[in-house]
């Protein structure tokens, strides 16, 4: 039914109630089902109640239809949105220490400034780089450096944010839809 | 009002309308066993936990009220995983209650400790660990709320020492919940409706496909309405039986694996599949690149994850069944077709099926005992009290779904989707529970009876007076007939002549023991079984390699199925030489 030949990229964001065992239970879905996921970042919404995830999943329609499902399917999972093919920013930071020996420093500084990142600290023999953008633009970074040796990166995982002015539907709304439900069964 | 945790949970329980619960007390839970003594709640005491799921259910699946079980900590929880399981495949609603040792020890390998809520993740529709006394009238709620709503399934409430012994304000029972993430859909979506209905309408060559959905849905008479109005033949899955009356002219016999030649054809040779609350299991759809290949498919199920899981659907329906059918006869009413008209050819290439190709068994008058005669004949003799029907796994239970033609919805008991050995005694015990009257029957196998049988001295303590039939080959039957036809007779590990005395047993247990060893004897058994008062084993001593056709080879396409006397082709041999 699937060809991992048609896999892409895919980017979801996912509204998870914000308690003890949720990230379990997502992570025990994904071992389950064996989803190939490349990035996962967990982070507390404005509403402390709630969390939002980015994840990176490769799949074809097939599988990511599946996958998105099986995310409903969590009882503490409140929303799951396929952002990527909606408009939508996305942004990966990383840490990249490189060897930096004095003959290096004033290139190394110089890739720096054209990708706009911050030198974040400094030994007599390494810089330590901070770098935000896209998955091509880490990449990018990451090949240029790459001949000065790097000894060692941290990143983010992906994040990502819909543009326009949809945001995630307030709590109360919510609430009205859980009633007029209610009223549908009771009918 | 200052309550303790134990005394709010069996408030809750009271207010929920629990008054059968089954379980098996223990340390960690003791303070709610004590709280127990107190309230008018009937507790069955069992004597493994894995009976306890199983018999809830039973007691949900022929009541369609969520069952209750309560165990210990440690052990008494892990015991539960089997029937957790069984119940998350087969959409069991179910509330399975744990102790836990106090929360501050946990995490610390305490006496009894287990990570339940760790280890039933994957095996429950949800869990819930509680960490305050003051939430346990909400988790209370929620758990039944999600075990019955949707899909139903079970659901795991932890209850860690501490917690049920703590005090707290009790404030009532909640009245509602507000679950932000569980928004199960019931109508169905008017669109979809309309295309599965045009599709419906110009239909030449239209098969039925009905599941365990309808069953949960309570919807048997919404689905004999489709069935009616539209005159398609109809087959059920092995979860769905009883949906339809096996006396219906359109019934066809369940499909599947061990369905009928003439159910598993019309899937092969339709052009449109109508199906309602089945999940497409690999026992029903064998190779799925062949499945319902000249056919369009409309999928009706309350699970969105279930549609287009292993099958592409057309017109795929996320909603209530009981909901959706009556929205999808009401457009079909308005339909003008002579429908009996239109299917003439399609009538006339089914009956032809079924004349070529019945089921069937050869009872020899001085031969040993057919099984599938000893439950035709069960069958014919008991039919009559509408009885509820459990079953184990194996042979045993596809002769049952085969010759006991099961009539109505909730009267058909058994574990499909897990398979799960040992799961129809206990069920039929918790059957019995919920309907002390009625007649409950179980029909087993050596194999899968020796699975669970101690708990025949519950039956006996709580007068439970269900009747067993052990069909009786003293083999792992199904596992055998798969070791004959596929790996070329190497009998391995599935020989059980060395077994107890089931007579004598049962007489141990204080129930009352029967054995048949003849033909002429089946009948008059079976009569004195029903008669007897209290818990009767009967164990029928049956032809020892008798095996279960027809069959789809695992891994084949329904076309592949092959008969009593066919030839078993070469290219299925999956054995070692």
């Amino acid at each position: 039914m699937t060809d991992p030949k048609h896999y892409r990229k895919h980017t979801l964001s996912l509204l998870v109630e914000n308690h003890q065992g949720v990230l379990a239970k997502i992570s025990a879905l994904i071992a389950a089902k064996a989803y190939n996921i490349d990035s996962l970042s967990v982070a507390e919404t404005l509403d402390p109640t709630v969390s939002r995830m980015t994840m990176s999943v490769r799949g074809d329609e097939w599988v990511m239809e599946q996958v998105v499902k099986q995310f409903h399917r969590i009882i503490d999972v409140i929303k799951v949105v396929d952002l990527t093919d909606e408009p939508h920013v996305n942004r990966e930071m990383v840490f990249i220490r490189v060897n930096a020996e004095p003959a290096n420093r004033a290139e190394i500084l110089r890739i720096t400034e054209i990708f706009r990142g911050r030198i974040v600290d400094v030994t007599p023999t390494t810089y330590t780089l901070e770098v935000t953008g896209e998955e091509g633009k880490i990449q990018a970074v990451l090949e240029l450096l790459q001949p000065f040796g790097i000894q060692e990166i941290v990143r983010s995982g992906t994040l990502a944010i819909a543009r326009g002015s949809k945001t995630v539907p307030r709590r109360e709304e919510s609430r009205l839809r859980v009633a007029s439900r209610k009223q549908a069964v009771a009918e | 009002m200052r309550l303790t945790g134990s005394e709010i949970f069996m408030k809750c329980l009271q207010a929920e309308g629990v008054h059968t619960v089954f379980g098996h007390p223990g340390g960690a839970i003791l303070h709610g066993y004590d709280v127990l003594l107190d309230y008018p709640i009937r507790h069955i005491l069992v004597r493994h936990e894995q009976v306890a799921i199983h018999a809830v259910e039973g007691y949900y699946k022929a009541s369609g009220k969520t069952g209750t079980a309560i165990v210990t900590s440690g052990p008494g929880a892990t015991n539960t995983i089997t029937g957790l399981t069984d119940a998350l495949m087969d959409s069991m609603a179910i509330v399975v209650f744990t102790g836990q040792v106090p929360t501050a020890v946990m995490g610390c390998d305490a006496f009894q400790e287990a990570d339940v809520v760790g280890t039933t993740r994957t095996c429950t529709k949800h869990n819930f660990l509680a960490l305050t006394t003051e939430e346990l009238p909400r988790i209370v709620k929620e758990a039944y709320y999600i075990a019955r709503s949707g899909r139903p399934g079970p659901v795991l409430v932890d209850l860690p020492k501490d917690i049920i012994m703590g005090r707290a304000e009790f404030k009532g029972y909640p009245d509602e919940v507000d679950i932000r993430g569980y928004k199960p859909s019931v109508n169905g979506h008017l669109g979809q409706i309309r295309k599965a209905a045009e599709l419906v309408a110009t239909a030449r060559r239209p098969v039925i496909y009905g599941g365990g959905g309808i069953i949960h849905a309570d919807a048997s008479a919404e689905f004999t309405e489709l069935v009616n109005i539209t005159q398609i033949p109809t087959t059920l899955t092995l979860m769905g039986l009883g949906a339809l009356d096996t006396s219906h002219p359109l019934w066809l016999g369940m499909l599947g694996m061990h369905g009928t030649y003439t159910a598993n054809m019309c899937m092969v040779h339709a052009d449109l599949i109508i199906a309602i609350g089945p999940r497409f299991d690999d026992r029903v759809t064998g190779k799925l690149s062949e499945f319902g290949k000249n056919a369009r498919i409309i999928h009706v199920d309350i699970d969105p994850t279930s549609i287009r899981k292993n099958v592409h659907v057309d017109v795929p329906i996320v909603g209530d069944v009981k909901r959706v059918l009556t929205q999808l006869n009401a457009e079909l009413t308005k339909v003008k077709r002579d429908w009996r008209a239109e299917f003439e050819e399609w009538y006339g290439q089914i009956a032809e099926w079924q004349r070529g190709h019945p089921l069937t068994y050869y009872q020899h008058p001085e031969g040993r005992i057919k099984p599938q005669h000893a439950i035709d004949q069960l069958y014919r003799l008991t039919e009559e009290h509408d009885p509820i029907i459990a079953t184990g796994v194996g042979q045993h239970q596809m002769w049952a779904a085969q010759y006991y033609r099961a009539r109505h919805p909730r009267r058909w008991i058994t574990s499909g989707g897990l398979g799960t050995m040992g799961f129809g005694f206990p069920a039929a015990l918790g059957a019995q529970a919920a309907f002390p009257d009625k007649l409950v029957i179980d029909i087993d196998g050596d194999g899968s009876f020796q699975m669970t049988m101690q708990d025949l001295i519950t039956c006996v303590q709580y007068n439970l007076p269900v009747k067993i039939f052990i069909i009786n080959n003293k083999y792992l039957g199904m596992v055998r007939q798969w070791q004959q036809m596929f790996y070329g007779k190497r009998y391995s590990q599935v020989d059980l002549e060395i077994q107890p005395d089931f007579v004598r047993l049962a007489e141990a247990f204080g129930a009352a023991g029967l054995r048949v060893e003849r033909e002429g004897d089946v009948k008059p058994a079976i009569q004195k079984a029903v008669s007897t008062p209290g818990p009767v084993v009967v164990d029928i001593v049956c032809d020892r390699e008798e095996n279960c056709f027809p069959i789809i080879p695992a891994g084949g396409a329904l076309k592949d199925i092959i008969e009593a006397g066919d030839p078993i082709p070469e290219r299925l041999f999956q054995g070692w030489r």
